[in-house]
Order: C-alpha cells, then sequence, then structure tokens
C-alpha cells in the first residue's frame, strides 16, 4: 500500500465525531461506558476512511478508544480483535466481501469469486489491487440468503448477483462512478418472489 | 393458505413506507396505551394463551419465559434483549421486519418490557445490517419525537428507553449469553448457565433476550387476541412465522405462513418450486444451517412446525429452509456448513474449538473422495465429542449437521468411501 496508509503514531476523533462518541456513551448506565466499545472503533475506523481513502483501525485509533473509556488499552485490543468488521490492516477504497456460505454457494458465489477476482485484479482473498481500489474479503453468511448470491461494497449489499453484474459494478467503481443503491441487481421488490407477490396481494382495505 | 388478513407483516416487502404514519396506517402504535392498562399479569397470561414460541430457532415458549422475570426488583432494574442479531445461515426474516416494519418491532418492545418491569431495552443487531439499523434508528428516534417512547411512553404511564446497539461481525454473539457479553462490550463468548439471564444478565442485572420475530408479533397477538394467534398453525404450534426460502427453488422468497404448512406446498406456492420440478430435489435443510438436512423422501410429506420437524430429529430452527437439487454434492454443501462452524467457534471451550476443525478437515477428505470407512466413523465420533461438552449450543448446532447427514445420506456418503478403497485396490493390484 502506499504511504497513504502508513501507520500513524497518533489518532484523535474529529470535533463532529466526538460529539457521536459522547452520545454512544450516553446510552447506557453509568460507569458501564465500555458497553460503547464498538461503537467508538467503529466511528474511528469510519474517521480512518473519510481522512485517508481506507477505512480500517490503527492502534493509535484503539488507544484514544481506551483512554476514552477509561479501560486498560487491552480491553480494547480484545475486542477490535474478536470481531470480523474491524479492519486491522488498510484497506482498499472498496472493500468486497463475497459470502460464500451454503445459501449463497449454492447460488453460484463461485462465479461471483471468480468475477470480483478478474475485474478487481486482486489475485487472492485478503489482498487489495495494485491501484488500492478494491480489497477482496470471503465472508460468511450476511444473512440475506433469499436474496443470493450476495456481495458487500463497504457497507452496502449488493442482492442477485451473477458474474456480469459484478464486473459491471465494479468495472463503474474503478472508473469513479459512485455505488447504486445497495440492493437487488436484478430489480426486484427485496425479499419478494422475483415472479411477484404470491402474499399480501388481496384488495386493499382487507389487507390495510 | 393463510388469508392475507391474516399475515402480521403487512409491509414485508417494503412496498410501502416504513415510517411511523404509514405504520400507524397498518394498526401500529393504535391504543397502546390500552394494552399496558391490562396490567403485567394479564399481558403474561395473554402471551401464554398465544401459545407463541420463540422465533429466533430454539422454540422456547414466550409467555413462560416472560414469568420468569421477577415481579419485585430487588434494586436492580429488568432488562430486555432483543436478539437481531440474525447470522444462521439461511435466514433473513429480521431483516425484512427491521427495515420494513420496524414500529412493530419498537411496540413490541415497549409492550413486552412492561410486562416483565423493564424499563430500558436494548436491540442488538448484526453489524453488517448498517443499512437497516440506520432505518431502526431512525423509526426509534422518530417514536422519540412522537411520545412513544422515553417518559411516560405513548402515554401508558411506563417510562422506557430503547437502545439499538450494533455487533461488529460474530455469528456467536447471536447465542443470549455472549449477546450480553458483546453488549457489555467485551468479547462475544457465551457464559455459564446457571445463573440464566433472568436471575442475572445484562450488567448483572435480570433479564430476558427474546428474537425480533418474537417481539415484533407481541403488537398483533394483544390486539387481536390470544385466540386468534392460538387458532392459525397446529396444536402446540401456534400462529404464522416468516419462512426463508433460498437455494435451487425458481423464486427464493420471505414469506409468512401458518406454522404446519406442507414444507412442500409452501416451496410450491411461494418460492416456484423446487429447479427443475419437485422430483429434481434431492435435500432440504429446513431450519438454518444447524437443522439437520432431510433427503426428499422426508421432505415429500413433512410439515413445517416445532414438533414435525423434531419428530424427523430435525428442526425449525429460524424457519430457514435451504434447498438443493439433484445437481449439487450435499457433502459440500454440508462441508461448507462445517467450515462456517469452524469460522466461528470463538475458541472458549476446547471441544468445539478444536473439533470444528476436525470436523471440517474430516469432511473435506469426503469431499474429495479420499475418506475411508474409518474416516466417516472418525467423524461421526468427533461429533458426538463436541456436542453437549461445551458451554453453549454451539458444539451441538456444529455438530447436527453431519449428524443429519449421515442419516438422510449414510449409503451415499459410505459409498464414496468404498469407492475410495477399490480404486486403491486396483492401485495396488497394477
Amino acid at each position: 500500500m502506499s504511504s497513504t496508509h502508513a501507520n500513524p503514531t497518533s489518532f484523535a476523533f474529529t470535533e463532529a465525531n466526538m460529539k457521536l462518541v459522547e452520545k454512544a456513551i450516553k446510552k447506557y448506565p453509568e460507569g458501564r461506558q465500555m458497553s460503547a466499545v464498538k461503537s467508538l472503533l467503529d466511528l474511528a475506523q469510519r474517521q480512518m476512511g473519510a481522512q485517508t481513502g481506507s477505512i480500517w483501525l490503527p492502534r493509535a485509533a484503539m488507544d484514544k478508544v481506551a483512554e476514552i473509556l477509561g479501560v486498560a488499552p487491552m480491553r480494547v485490543y480484545e475486542v477490535a480483535t474478536f470481531y470480523t468488521m474491524f479492519n486491522l490492516q488498510p484497506v482498499g477504497k472498496y472493500h468486497l466481501q463475497v459470502c460464500t456460505t451454503t445459501p449463497c454457494w449454492l447460488r453460484g458465489s463461485d462465479d461471483i469469486v471468480r468475477a470480483c477476482k478478474a475485474a478487481s485484479g486482486v489475485k487472492n482473498f485478503g489482498e487489495t489491487s495494485e491501484d488500492g481500489v478494491f480489497t477482496l474479503k470471503e465472508v460468511e453468511c450476511l444473512g440475506a440468503c433469499v436474496n443470493a448470491p450476495i456481495l458487500q461494497v463497504n457497507d452496502d449489499y449488493y442482492e442477485d448477483m451473477d458474474a456480469a453484474r459484478v464486473e459491471a459494478l465494479l468495472n463503474d467503481l474503478r472508473a469513479g462512478k459512485p455505488l447504486p443503491p445497495a440492493g437487488s441487481l436484478g430489480g426486484r421488490q427485496s425479499s419478494a418472489p422475483a415472479s411477484g407477490q404470491t402474499s399480501l396481494v388481496s384488495a386493499p382495505g382487507s389487507a390495510e | 393458505m393463510l388469508k392475507d388478513t391474516d399475515r402480521i407483516y403487512q409491509n414485508l416487502y417494503g412496498q410501502k413506507d416504513w415510517k411511523l404514519a404509514a405504520a400507524r396506517a397498518r394498526g401500529d402504535w393504535e391504543n397502546t396505551a390500552d394494552i399496558i392498562a391490562r396490567g403485567r399479569d394479564a399481558l403474561i397470561e395473554e402471551m401464554k394463551a398465544s401459545g407463541m414460541r420463540g422465533r429466533g430457532g430454539a422454540g422456547f415458549p414466550t409467555g413462560m419465559k416472560w414469568s420468569f422475570m421477577p415481579k419485585q426488583s430487588d434494586g436492580r432494574p429488568s432488562y430486555l434483549v432483543i436478539n437481531a442479531d440474525e447470522s444462521e445461515p439461511g435466514t433473513c426474516k429480521d431483516r425484512d421486519i427491521m427495515r420494513n416494519e420496524p414500529h412493530k418491532l419498537i411496540e413490541g418492545a415497549l409492550i413486552a418490557s412492561f410486562a416483565m418491569g423493564a424499563n430500558k431495552a436494548f436491540i442488538y443487531i448484526r453489524g453488517e445490517y448498517y443499512n437497516e439499523a440506520l432505518v431502526l434508528q431512525a423509526a426509534i428516534d422518530e417514536a422519540y419525537e412522537a411520545g412513544l417512547l422515553g417518559k411516560n411512553a405513548a402515554g401508558a404511564g411506563w417510562d422506557f428507553d430503547l437502545v439499538l446497539q450494533r455487533g461488529a461481525g460474530a455469528y456467536i454473539c447471536g447465542e443470549e449469553s455472549a449477546m450480553l457479553e458483546s453488549l457489555e462490550g467485551k468479547k462475544g463468548m457465551p457464559r455459564m448457565k446457571p445463573p440464566f439471564p433472568a436471575a442475572m444478565g445484562l450488567y448483572g442485572c435480570p433479564t430476558t433476550v427474546n428474537n425480533v420475530e418474537t417481539i415484533a408479533g407481541v403488537p398483533t397477538i394483544m390486539r387481536r387476541g390470544a385466540a386468534w394467534f392460538a387458532g392459525l398453525g397446529r396444536p402446540k404450534n401456534a400462529g404464522t412465522k416468516i419462512f426463508c426460502i433460498s437455494g435451487h427453488v425458481n423464486n427464493p422468497c420471505n414469506v409468512e405462513e401458518e406454522l404446519g404448512i406442507p414444507l412442500r406446498e409452501l416451496i410450491e406456492k411461494h418460492a416456484g418450486g423446487v429447479r427443475g420440478g419437485w422430483d429434481n430435489l434431492q435435500a432440504i435443510i429446513p431450519g438454518g444451517a444447524s437443522s439437520p438436512v432431510l433427503n426428499k423422501a422426508m421432505c415429500d410429506t413433512q410439515l413445517m412446525d416445532f414438533d414435525s420437524l423434531a419428530a424427523v430429529k430435525s428442526m425449525m430452527g429460524s424457519g430457514a429452509i435451504i434447498v438443493m437439487d439433484k445437481s449439487v454434492d450435499v457433502v459440500k454443501a454440508i462441508w461448507r456448513l462445517s467450515k462456517f462452524f469452524k469460522h466461528e467457534s470463538c475458541g472458549q471451550c476446547t471441544p468445539c474449538r478444536e473439533g470444528t476443525g476436525w470436523m471440517m478437515r474430516q469432511m473435506d477428505r469426503i469431499v474429495q473422495n479420499r475418506a475411508s470407512l474409518a474416516d466417516i466413523q472418525l467423524l461421526e465420533q468427533v461429533t458426538t465429542q463436541v456436542a453437549g461438552h461445551t458451554i453453549c449450543a454451539f458444539g451441538e448446532a456444529a455438530s447436527w449437521p453431519i449428524q443429519g447427514m449421515m442419516r438422510a445420506f449414510r449409503p451415499e456418503v459410505e459409498a464414496r468411501a468404498i469407492d475410495y478403497h477399490a480404486s486403491n485396490q486396483a492401485r495396488a493390484a497394477e
């Protein structure tokens, strides 16, 4: 990775984020501020994304979170390393997460993986493309199984994927286009049958 | 088929707005104060009479669970925790409730919390559901603004706060005691029981953990009455359930249906049937990854409810139906679940931490056609050494898919070992 993603030696929340930090801590009873640790780590990671273009969690950010919460840094490290959504290494601008668990696998996640590799230029899971645009990871069930296969890009789920849709999406992103609206790229209404609803079709009045 | 008017989730697919005004037009938040005025005991009795069983997977009677909470506080507050971690492979029903019917969940949280004497509830949503969390938080904010949450919530004379916490990627946090640890800001590692959460849960206080679908169903049950809910489904398996039909069907979908509906009817009516027709069916996992797989002969007559599935040594679980047609290597499909469980074991208990790796590697051998009969026996032995020897039910969850596979597909699995043996013999003879 380029030097923009060098490991920072210090980290401070922006003023706006500091307000969100305080709000997150206030949600919990007095003395239970540790409950906010995942929120704070998430905020720190997002701030890194906004500032450096890579959504990740350097150690300096974890230390800052520990300082704010008044706990030993180890308490924060063990949380940051336990949960998969904290990126302890820099990732590309677009973090591609392909679900390959059985429901997605049955609907062709192998094709999605192949298409992601081909279109992003990433050879193996966990790696970042040379231009720093894409990081590709294999993830476990994302919980959108009736819309399988799923490709998650940063915060958004792209559903009902196939190789052609992956290729078009990644090419657009590489060309600098913004992310399309999340959801089915096959154009169906959330989790309803693609051929049309089989329930909730009665005349309004009875159903409403 | 269930009448549309008997469906709890009228906006399951997000055909309409999720916001408060639209939710009110669908009947949410109507006379909530009157429901609460019936009193704690009446609400718990109503829940018991409805026959509602927990929709997260275990199917424990909800009213009874609520009744375990202390009637009088010993000074500690009580909490309701709503499990929105939805991570069981195949399951994506709570997602639809949270993004399309969030007010049913929020109103249910108020009513259930009142019934259990809790002034505060937490919803723990899986971290990957980022967009769903945005909708749910916006709905919570809306409810606060409208006076439906907070001091004297919904004008019912009960103070009630609702906090949404996002997870950060860990299947195990769907286990209730791991969820409590995670809510407290720790690693999501399950706790020993007893003490049970109703005695000592979140922050050491009495806590009940309920699934999203369980809580979101509460307001409708209270409005239409326990008898209405109990009149749907089958005896001891009352009510409606959102089923998630994924895999090799023509139209994968979520759909709310009556418990006890025949599996075949469910798939053919709503999911467009099995790809290539019912006769092209090979296997179905009926209730999420950990529920034992059924072969076609079992599927032909199977009813979808807790007791009917328990009778064939499987589970209704979360109602997630994963369909496999004849093109699939079932062993590989189950191997992928073994890989999932190996990845998701929290590592606290040795039998699970090590055993899930053993199971995955033995499954790997069978997939690659290089397992002997002794390997298969060893695999079965490992499953029995993990299940029942761990702090939480993850050990069982990881073992059951393999045990189910051996029950439903033993001849097919063993044939691979015998072929392997024969090919070795042939090679030795050359």
